[in-house]
């Protein structure tokens, strides 16, 4: 595990280098937000109603969004070659990047969701909810996301593609997550959907850092 | 005896014994294909509350089980491959993908057009149709990672390693629906309903799953020999049984 810390900080640093990259994929995630107002019309009942599942739609389309950057630029440079040649076990190398997209994609959109929250109308304990749903769900995105970006490193229409894989093994993040929201609107305890959401943040750590080291091993074959 | 079984999981030992199997399959998916649409259509009784309508099930019910039957075994042959690093596995896999999603496909279809006289409308969000098609869009996922990557060996580990991932998360995407469900719409229309069905009703779907299990089989094989083919399309035994054509 020496080599946790050590990747951990060099993503982070890099990423902090160009700030744009990180910025944008926030700028993404509240803007798609804001249009569903547009679409659907400012009707405050509606709004509270459909806000937990338009932030975390955001979230997740967001989260596909800055997915193919997780190996892309390693695996162009041949970087990620030479992590996988060196002695450090590929699942440490994996976890920390896994780690740093949380930080740098999953904690600022679980920050940034109480904002929206606040423009959709939600009430003050329905967005300490929601900010909650975010933090134990967006890392589950990072954990199958890796396995979705490491399956479709260097594959031709890999962006379209890979938001096809995972999405629709993102259904339970975005159902848990968002029905946390809607529960405490309509008065029902939200802990127990908060639970399954840590259940399968539990699952996903298991599988998906297996799935993307495997996958990451086909690619680089 | 499982030595000898083992020779069949080279392609080219495998081919022309798929070649002999698919007649037979062929033939029973036929007759009992037959056999259940007889049932299904002049045997069983009319359906007290739904009429002749509920008739759609013997195709529908069938093509519902195939399509998530058919996921569980392309992710055991993808892993299988996975595993032991045999070819054909990956082969099987691919060439079971297609058939699994036409049944998800005509179960959805099918669900649709018993849901306008039964229900009144074409779709509803039940916890059920909607993992089916979450299972739709798994199985296009594989296909379309299959065909996304050029390279036989990489496109059949990619693919199984996202079948296995997929596997894992079918029970978990089925009960996290089924839970939303119960959350976002009320019991106006109750699908676990089962009135005692006529032991005729039960003859016809199970008559029609088996003729569906056995078309799969058939089309599997067609499509694998069609893949093997593709595949050792530069090997000695191919080129001499094209001479041989």
């Amino acid at each position: 595990m020496a080599g946790f810390p050590t990747i951990l900080r060099r993503e982070l640093r890099l990423a902090l280098r160009r700030k744009g990259d990180v910025l944008n994929v926030l700028v993404f995630f509240v803007v798609v937000a804001s249009l569903f107002p547009l679409g659907v019309g400012a009707e405050p009942n509606q709004l509270r109603a459909m806000a937990a599942g338009v932030t975390w739609i955001a979230a997740l389309l967001a989260a596909v969004l800055s997915l193919p950057r997780l190996f892309a630029a390693d695996h162009a440079d041949g970087t990620l070659e030479q992590m996988m040649v060196s002695p450090q076990p590929l699942a440490v190398v994996v976890l920390a990047k896994i780690a740093a997209h949380w930080l740098l994609t999953g904690l600022p959109l679980a920050l940034a969701a109480p904002l929206i929250g606040l423009q959709y109308d939600l009430p003050i304990d329905a967005l300490g909810v929601l900010l909650a749903s975010l933090l134990i769900g967006t890392p589950v995105l990072s954990l199958l996301g890796a396995a979705g970006a490491a399956l479709t490193l260097g594959v031709r229409g890999g962006g379209a593609l890979l938001g096809l894989l995972v999405l629709p093994l993102f259904v339970p993040v975005l159902v848990f997550g968002a029905g946390a929201v809607t529960s405490s609107l309509i008065g029902i305890n939200p802990s127990p959907h908060l639970s399954l959401l840590g259940a399968f943040l539990a699952v996903s750590s298991l599988i998906g850092p297996w799935a993307a080291c495997a996958a990451l091993r086909v690619a680089l074959d | 005896m499982t030595s000898d079984l083992y020779r069949f999981a080279a392609p080219q030992a495998f081919f022309p014994v798929a070649g002999k199997l698919i007649p037979w399959f062929a033939t029973l998916a036929g007759l009992l294909a037959a056999a259940g649409l007889y049932v299904a259509f002049f045997v069983a009784p009319t359906d007290a509350t739904q009429g002749e309508a509920y008739r759609i099930i013997f195709i529908h019910v069938p093509a519902a089980w195939m399509s998530m039957f058919l996921y569980v075994v392309m992710a055991c042959w993808a892993g299988v491959g996975l595993a032991l690093n045999t070819r054909l596995s990956g082969m099987m896999a691919s060439a079971i993908a297609p058939t699994g999603a036409l049944f998800t496909f005509i179960a959805l279809w099918s669900g649709a057009l018993w849901g306008r006289p039964t229900w009144g409308t074409y779709w509803v969000w039940d916890a059920r149709l909607t993992s089916e098609l979450v299972l739709l869009f798994l199985y296009f996922g594989f296909i379309a990672l299959k065909g996304a990557i050029p390279d036989p060996v990489r496109s059949d580990r990619a693919g199984a390693i996202l079948a296995l991932v997929g596997v894992v998360n079918v029970p978990i995407i089925y009960f996290s629906v089924q839970w939303w469900n119960t959350l976002h719409q009320g019991s106006s229309i109750n699908l676990t309903r089962a009135p005692s069905m006529a032991a005729t009703m039960l003859l016809g779907m199970l008559l029609m799953a088996l003729a569906a299990w056995m078309y799969s089989i058939a089309t599997t094989l067609a499509r694998l020999r069609a893949i093997i083919l593709e595949r050792e399309r530069d090997a000695e035994w191919v080129r001499l049984q094209r001479s041989a054509a």
